[in-house]
């Protein structure tokens, strides 16, 4: 067993860093991690920005193919990369296009798609969302019912997407439609690309608790898609949706972005006084501190692990301690937020204000954390597939 | 970056496993609670004669020269039997302050009788006082002629009651800080004025009160130099830390393997328990905090066994462990249901044992401060 890096992956790292510190020079006042910074209105025209440089600098999408504007980065590279920008707060790329529709269109996508999509993912100048989710689709994603009926070179998309974040900024939507009613669940589900400008998509915002707008709903009216924009075959969609490449999933750059939240918190009990003493003097404020440190060092050590099963190809072992790092890291971020609004006693409620501590970060978090542990599979989802997947117990759902 | 044991390490937990479940199966384990010294010295021997007690012990002591990476996983799989007896105290808390300290006449000494299980060692460092800081240390050590006198006592020395010798803690000076002034002396267990009396407790682990009437030492058994002792005894316990840390690991596993087959046979309302979700969370809860806790402890111990600074890392390996092992036993005895809870079932012995490893080598309030400390908070 041996946890060092290479002298040629610390050359990069340090690469990496000094990089991420010159691109955050620009950043807004009271920039954070979370979606909401990098989707919303004050954060948006950032996130754009930074996208271009990294794709100028040939790193948007280190993890591509060469052909395609990558460098076929490794996973243990990319494991470096995400920690990095996770560390320093940097949006490191349209998590829809190049993480997701990019490496599905790599997998099973026509040459012809892959020449028209990829070219402007990596370039930074095309977005997309991502269209899953339906009222009565969250969980139970295989029960959607957004139709799509085959009539010529065309489908006519009719129905309700939902939770579609950033879609009030994205250029192209990818989504799964029901091609044959009479086929229930997965059977059925077509995999269809939408230009989000075509006629009859209408964009609602769904604002999040704290008045932030990163979800929206998407509705379809009669949307002509072209047949050539279908991925893959028709009702073969459910499948489409496992294709995928070999892209870091380990939790890496949520993990590092925690340990910056706790080093800003470190420096912060360290100046800020309470009764005549800092908080850092605090055993209350030590111990709790102390604790979420400890977590995020468990946290980390097993990013390591999903990242090593990644670069073995061993997607058994990496696929339930995926779903372990998901769960574990979003949780931990909730209990760090909680600590954190906490710590600061009353001040801990106060939202960006003269009154505010450290740019009222933290309520902002405690109120984005919840969706965390709901998108992407929610957290109840990630333990029915350690359950299955990693202990071998029943499926009764 | 490399996460995969060696061939050797994976042949050592295959043999370990094997050798363990056939000689030391749980009737073996619940009969030395119930004995009078906790220690079979038939089972001690065959362990000596695989080469375990000389694991990390150079080949020119007689050991095998194997690194303390891979006494962890020797610990884990301990762990992962309950492996009653002295072996913990010997090598960890006896060999390795031995080999990191010791000179070349107490190396010859000591670490050969000690890979041929010939010699059972411990540590007497914790006092009634019941730290783990320098500051606990207050046992007197006085000069006289050429041996040093020693007076007070020691609480919480594992295995002390079978100890053919001990490294002690004393006091020598009082320095300008508690870890100014401390000396380690190897002191013969059988040396007049030494009284001992076991300690019930909740692991069964026999520890001791051990108390020192002018016991007198030579200057030759003197561990490290005069009054410059915390040092070799903060990086055991560092040691200590990630091997006790590994025991829990092992002791996670068990469990959790325990549990989940468990829950896949027993039947009620007409199916296996496992087909409730509400179990099967329970359950991937378990695993979250053992896998965690199985990364971080290698992590942590593999920096300890190439001798890099981590004392942050090893407080929140342990510290970690701690939650770990209690969770998953506490859990493993709700999902077996009421005969979890008794004496008979093994769940209990786990879950006894996660609560005395949390106090061994600094329980989790410990381990924050020291993460605390570390921070610069």
């Amino acid at each position: 067993m041996d946890y060092k890096f290479t002298p040629e992956q610390l050359a990069l790292r340090k690469e990496f860093e000094e990089y991420a510190l010159e691109l955050m020079k620009d950043a807004p006042p009271g920039w954070g991690t979370s979606l909401e910074f990098q989707y919303s209105e004050i954060g948006w025209g950032f996130t754009r920005k930074v996208h271009k440089k990294l794709a100028e600098k040939g790193w948007l999408v280190r993890h591509w193919p060469k052909e395609y504007g990558g460098v076929n980065a490794s996973i243990v590279d990319q494991l470096l990369f995400n920690m990095a920008m996770g560390y320093h707060r940097v949006p490191t790329g349209d998590a829809f296009g190049i993480g997701m529709i990019g490496p599905t269109l790599l997998a099973v996508g026509t040459e012809e798609q892959k020449q028209e999509h990829l070219p402007p993912i990596a370039r930074a100048e095309r977005y997309w969302c991502q269209g899953w989710s339906e009222p009565n689709a969250g969980s139970d994603l295989a029960s959607l019912v957004t139709r799509a009926v085959r009539v010529g070179d065309e489908y006519i998309v009719n129905g309700q997407k939902t939770w579609t974040t950033n879609a009030h900024n994205a250029d192209w939507i990818f989504m799964l439609t029901r091609t044959n009613p009479d086929e229930k669940r997965s059977r059925g589900l077509t995999f269809l690309l939408a230009d989000m400008k075509s006629p009859g998509i209408t964009v609602r915002p769904l604002v999040g608790m704290n008045g932030e707008h990163f979800f929206n709903e998407v509705y379809f009216d009669d949307v002509h898609v072209p047949a050539r924009n279908r991925l893959g075959e028709e009702n073969d969609g459910w499948r489409i949706t496992r294709a995928t490449m070999n892209f870091e999933r380990s939790g890496i750059g949520a993990m590092a972005g925690a340990r910056r939240g706790i080093d800003d918190l470190v420096a912060a009990c360290k100046e800020i006084k309470q009764n005549g003493r800092t908080l850092a003097d605090s055993p209350f404020v030590r111990h709790r501190l102390g604790q979420l440190m400890i977590e995020i060092d468990a946290g980390v050590a097993l990013a390591y692990r999903v990242a090593w099963s990644q670069e073995k190809g061993d997607f058994l072992q990496s696929a339930h301690l995926a779903s372990a790092s998901k769960v574990y890291g979003t949780e931990l971020s909730q209990r760090i937020a909680n600590a954190a609004c906490q710590i600061f006693g009353m001040y801990g409620q106060v939202a960006k204000s003269r009154w505010a501590v450290m740019d009222g970060r933290w309520q902002g978090d405690y109120q984005f954390i919840p969706g965390t542990n709901i998108y992407a599979g929610s957290s109840e989802i990630q333990r029915n597939i350690i359950a299955t997947a990693g202990l071998g117990m029943p499926r009764t759902w | 970056m490399n996460l995969d044991f060696t061939e050797e390490q994976e042949m050592l937990r295959t043999s370990a496993r094997d050798f363990l479940s056939t000689e030391c199966p749980k009737t073996t384990v619940r009969e030395l609670e119930e004995s009078e010294t906790g220690h079979s010295p038939e089972l001690w021997q065959k362990m000596a004669d695989l080469g375990w007690m000389g694991l990390v012990i150079p080949e020119e002591y007689d050991g095998m020269g194997m690194e303390f990476f891979d006494l962890i996983i020797l610990l884990e799989e301990m762990g992962r039997n309950i492996l009653p007896g002295p072996f913990f105290a010997t090598v960890v808390l006896g060999a390795l302050p031995i080999l990191s300290a010791g000179t070349e006449e107490q190396k010859k000494e000591f670490l050969p009788k000690i890979a041929c299980g010939e010699a059972v060692m411990t540590m007497a460092l914790t006092e009634p006082s019941a730290t783990y800081e320098a500051s606990g240390v207050q046992l007197k050590a006085e000069a006289q002629g050429d041996n040093f006198v020693l007076n007070g006592t020691k609480l919480f020395v594992e295995m002390a009651h079978i100890a053919d010798a001990m490294i002690v803690a004393a006091r020598t000076k009082t320095g300008a800080s508690p870890e100014e002034g401390i000396t380690l002396f190897i002191v013969d267990g059988k040396s007049p004025g030494i009284k001992t009396e076991v300690m019930p407790t909740i692991g069964a682990d026999r520890l001791c009160e051990v108390v020192f009437e002018n016991v007198s030492v030579p200057k030759s058994r003197m561990l490290g130099e005069l009054d410059k002792g915390w040092p070799i005894v903060a990086r055991t316990l560092e040691q200590a830390a990630m091997a006790k840390s590994a025991e829990m690991l092992g002791g996670c596993e068990a469990s959790l393997d325990m549990t989940t087959e468990y829950s896949k046979e027993r039947v009620q309302y007409g199916r296996p328990i496992a087909s409730f979700q509400v179990l099967q969370h329970y359950m991937a809860n378990m695993l979250i905090y053992l896998e965690t806790a199985r990364n971080l402890i290698y992590e942590a111990a593999w920096m300890v066994s190439e001798g890099m600074p981590c004392t942050q890392l090893v407080a929140s390996a342990k510290g970690w462990a701690n939650e770990a092992y209690k969770f998953v036993t506490e859990r493993g005895v709700q999902i077996h249901g009421a005969i979890g809870t008794t004496r008979d079932h093994d769940m209990g012995l786990y879950y006894r044992r996660a609560l005395a490893a949390d106090f061994a080598f600094g329980n989790t309030d410990y381990q924050r401060e020291v993460v605390a400390k570390e921070l610069g908070l």
